[in-house]
């Protein structure tokens, strides 16, 4: 009977080369099959086709809408407020660039073809997400001016009761506020003249 | 300084672990130099598979339980929504499915190992009870599992299983209302039942399987000679037939998961129903409590507890007797380790008896699923009568047959063939 | 490779062969002539998702079955889909409803079933087989019976394809060995062999429908275990190699 034990540490005969060799495939192969059980599971993660048919593009009809107002509804579980702006709406966006932060939108979201002086296709019609680029509450409508509750010289726009963020009419910020950016703005594009689609871009069409 | 050195001699980051947590000696105790007989054979690869399934399950359940809506009005349709809507969900899903059968076979054998070479026998008695245990609750769990799709088999599963608890005399009919939360399987059924299944039996089961895996490793595993290996030690006290579980038993384990996997595999992508095994047909139509299933048969993996269950003869029109002897079959298990009176543990010296013994328990128990499947038929009654009885001999004679049997001698080494 | 694919296939054969066997043994020797079901085949899948809108969306919806998850895995573009599919809603992303109202249900004495999972739930022969088995029964309110479902309520929608069949009342017939069960009495729009071809196109959608990811499983299967048989001899290599130690 031996009594060698059944181990006697490596076999100096072993060609270790050949040992590290199949190890290393042996785990290569180990982290590809895991990344590939990985893989699913994450991407189970991602919104489902239920959420992506919920967050489907949603078409809002313009003439519902007067001069002035402001519609809400909801895109993707996120409020969007379409507003019908007046001329003398419009013409106050350009008395306001002074006291703005981020006039030209330059370092807001927005999709390319609104990032223009009215933030919008067409400038009557502006198409916003209303959460304020803070910390998400949604800001109250505040056209009205002058509104010294608001500001000194108020000409119409957005005020967050949450934290005194103040935005234009195109949902920019100004200056003092907590919000760092403007408003966003979802894609969207015109159907026709008095229905637009909040959730595709024109080319799509 | 000031603290004094982890007695591992580790340096740097393992260093600074090892002074506050046994890391190392984790390692080490339980793998590196974790001594494991070295002639392990087949059966031994169904414990590390049964923990790649646990595994298995734990995540894939977790994932299910993300998207899984409980609730009578909701969970039919959110097993649908996975199988549909949610990316790679019908993977999860199956792998899930198909898991809890694998589940079972797998730890069928490795009880079956068990039996085959003495595996509970002196001092090995915690483990065999911590592993019954785990049965137990797995079956529980499985059940459970089963009546969450709410599908029309789980709404009749989960009727007459719990039915099963009304033929408790005196408190019985109370009880099954207890147990559903209303007057028959409901929405409350149902939420409790994924509780259970999702929280607590879980805990219970993963608790349960540290204990088996503690204990085992407290007294060393077994082997298919039924030699202690411990007697035989080397100067550094370690045995002469034992070799380090990592890397020799890890990379043969791999070899085991593997070949386990292409078959798992082969059932998740191309018989995902397991020929109705798995997914039953009727648990494609949800759940509906005025048109039972025409065949309502358990899990196949019940078949046998089941068989028994619905062979017993009522007495004075009740059926507790069924109801004892089904829980009965689980319970015996437990005992095992005190109705052998074997000497040795090892069928390969044991003698004629327990062979025999034996190979009528495996084809009962076969014969048992097989029938417990099956729509009741006479035949079906008589073989499952038959099964039973052959069932209950093979442990409640044990003491006998195990002290009439006769033995070869035991070598004093394992056996092995280096290759 | 062509030997992975050999071995792939005996291992999945045996997997499911030792798992079906037994099943079609216990469902009572198959009540239903085989049917092969092939979802691989996206032409016939087409052909009878149109079939399916043409003639059983009326009264029967799929409502777990997205219209754009169909035109995806069917190789449909939205555009084929808007013009050629979908009747009952105009967002992509709606499941398939039927065209009847819920009132309706009256019509039949009953609500025609939901279809997702009908070809699950019973059984790809099945509903080949109940397709094919409306006979004329002047006992019954619409005129037609149905040998796999006695008693339905659903008439023979599809009476102008396959034509009208009489059962044939012979002894041979009972046990569906050889003779035939039915006789046509009334000729239909198409023949024969060619109403066979439309049910299984039928019978071929509906397993889709049933699990619309079953053609992703197969592909991922094969992806999956030409892995394991290339990992294997590694893995195997590793442990004689390591296993070189002990004696």
């Amino acid at each position: 009977m031996s009594t060698e034990s059944a181990i006697s540490g490596v076999n100096p005969n072993v060609d270790t080369s050949r040992r590290r060799f199949l190890t290393l495939a042996a785990s290569g192969m180990g982290v590809i099959g895991g990344a590939a059980v990985v893989w699913p599971i994450l991407a189970s993660l991602r919104p489902s086709a239920k959420a992506q048919a919920a967050g489907a593009p949603i078409a809002i009809d313009l003439a519902v809408i007067e001069p002035g107002q402001k519609f809400t509804t909801t895109w993707r579980g996120k409020a969007i407020w379409v507003v019908r702006r007046t001329p003398e709406m419009v013409a106050s966006l350009t008395k306001v660039t002074g006291e703005l932060v981020d006039p030209d939108s330059a370092s807001s979201k927005q999709p390319e073809y609104t990032q223009n002086a009215a933030r919008a296709i067409k400038p009557d019609i502006s198409v916003l997400i209303a959460n304020c680029t803070h910390l998400g509450c949604i800001p109250t409508y505040r056209p009205d001016h002058p509104a010294p509750d608001v500001a000194a010289n108020w000409e119409g726009g957005f005020y967050c009761p949450c934290h005194g963020s103040k935005f234009d009419l195109a949902g920019r910020v100004y200056k003092g506020s907590p919000a760092p950016v403007n408003l966003s703005i979802p894609p969207y594009r015109f159907a026709s003249d008095s229905q637009i689609v909040v959730g595709e871009d024109p080319s799509a069409a | 300084m000031g603290i004094v050195a982890n007695p591992y001699k580790t340096t740097g980051f393992m260093g600074w672990i090892d002074d506050r947590f046994p890391a190392t000696k984790m390692w080490r105790d339980h793998l590196s130099e974790y001594y494991a007989p070295k002639n392990f054979n087949f059966w031994y690869y169904f414990g590390s598979l049964a923990l790649l399934v646990l595994v298995n399950q734990l995540v894939t359940g977790i994932v299910l339980t993300m998207h899984y809506k409980p609730g009578a009005e909701t969970a039919f349709d959110s097993v649908e929504y996975i199988m549909r809507d949610v990316e790679w969900g019908w993977l999860i899903r199956y792998m899930h499915s198909t898991g809890a059968s694998a589940f079972f076979i797998v730890v069928f054998l490795h009880m079956y190992r068990g039996l085959l070479y003495g595996s509970y026998q002196k001092p090995r008695e915690l483990i065999w009870i911590f592993g019954s245990l785990i049965f137990l609750v797995l079956m529980a769990e499985a059940f459970c599992g089963y009546v969450l799709p709410w599908g029309n088999m789980s709404y009749w599963g989960a009727q007459v299983i719990i039915n099963l608890f009304g033929t408790i005399p005196v408190i019985g009919p109370d009880m099954v209302v207890w147990i559903q939360g209303d007057y028959s399987p409901a929405d409350a059924t149902l939420n409790r039942l994924f509780s259970l299944h999702v929280i607590a039996l879980p805990f219970v089961l993963v608790g349960l399987v540290l204990a088996h895996i503690i204990a085992l490793h407290e007294v060393g595993s077994n082997n298919p000679d039924g030699v202690e290996i411990k007697k035989y030690k080397d100067a550094n006290g370690i045995p002469l037939d034992g070799i380090p579980f990592h890397p020799y038993y890890t990379v043969k384990d791999i070899v085991g998961v593997v070949v386990f996997l292409m078959i798992f595999c082969a059932l998740i992508f191309w018989a995902p129903d397991g020929g109705g095994y798995f997914l039953e047909k009727p648990n494609f139509i949800p759940a509906s409590n005025i048109s039972t299933p025409e065949h309502i048969t358990p899990a196949w993996y019940f078949g046998s507890f089941y068989a028994i269950l619905r062979a017993t003869p009522p007495l004075f029109g009740s059926a507790l007797p069924g109801v004892i002897a089904m829980f009965g079959a689980v319970l015996v298990i437990f005992f095992v380790p005190w109705l052998d009176r074997s000497p040795v543990k090892s069928i390969r010296y044991r003698g004629p008896y327990y062979k025999i013994a034996l190979a009528l328990f495996t084809l009962a128990f076969i014969a048992l699923s097989y029938y417990g499947m099956q729509p009741p038929s006479d035949f079906g009654t008589l073989i499952s009568r038959i099964g039973m009885a052959v069932y209950f001999a093979f442990f409640l004679l044990m003491p006998i047959y195990t002290k009439l049997d006769s033995y070869k001698t035991v070598p004093e080494r394992v056996t092995h063939e280096a290759h | 490779m062509k030997l992975i694919k050999a071995a792939a296939a005996l291992l999945i054969g045996l997997a499911t062969g030792v798992l079906t066997a037994p099943a079609a043994l216990a469902s009572g020797g198959g009540d239903h002539p085989y049917f092969r079901v092939d979802t691989g085949n996206l032409a016939g899948l087409q052909r009878g998702a149109r079939d399916f809108m043409s003639y059983c969306a009326g009264c029967h919806s799929l409502k777990y079955l997205r219209y754009n998850r169909m035109a995806a895995d069917l190789g449909l573009s939205e555009e084929q889909l808007k013009a050629n599919l979908m009747f009952t809603s105009d967002k992509p992303g709606d499941t398939i409803a039927t065209a009847m109202p819920n009132e309706s249900a009256d019509w039949f004495g009953a609500q025609p079933p939901d279809l997702s999972l009908t070809a699950r739930a019973r059984g790809p022969e099945w509903v080949s087989d109940y397709l094919q088995s409306f006979y004329l029964d002047p006992s019954r309110p619409l005129g037609v019976n149905n040998t796999v479902l006695p008693g339905a309520s659903m008439p023979h929608v599809l009476w102008e394809l396959q034509g009208f069949q009489a059962k044939v009342e012979h002894a041979a017939a009972a046990d569906g060995h050889g003779a035939k069960k039915f006789e046509l009495v009334q000729k239909g729009k198409l023949s024969e062999e060619e109403y066979k071809k439309f049910v299984a196109d039928l019978t071929n959608f509906l397993v889709y429908a049933a699990e619309p990811a079953r053609n992703k499983r197969i592909s991922t299967g094969w992806n999956v275990l030409i892995f394991l048989f290339i990992l294997f001899p590694i893995v195997y290599l590793l442990k004689k190699e390591y296993w070189k130690d002990i004696h």
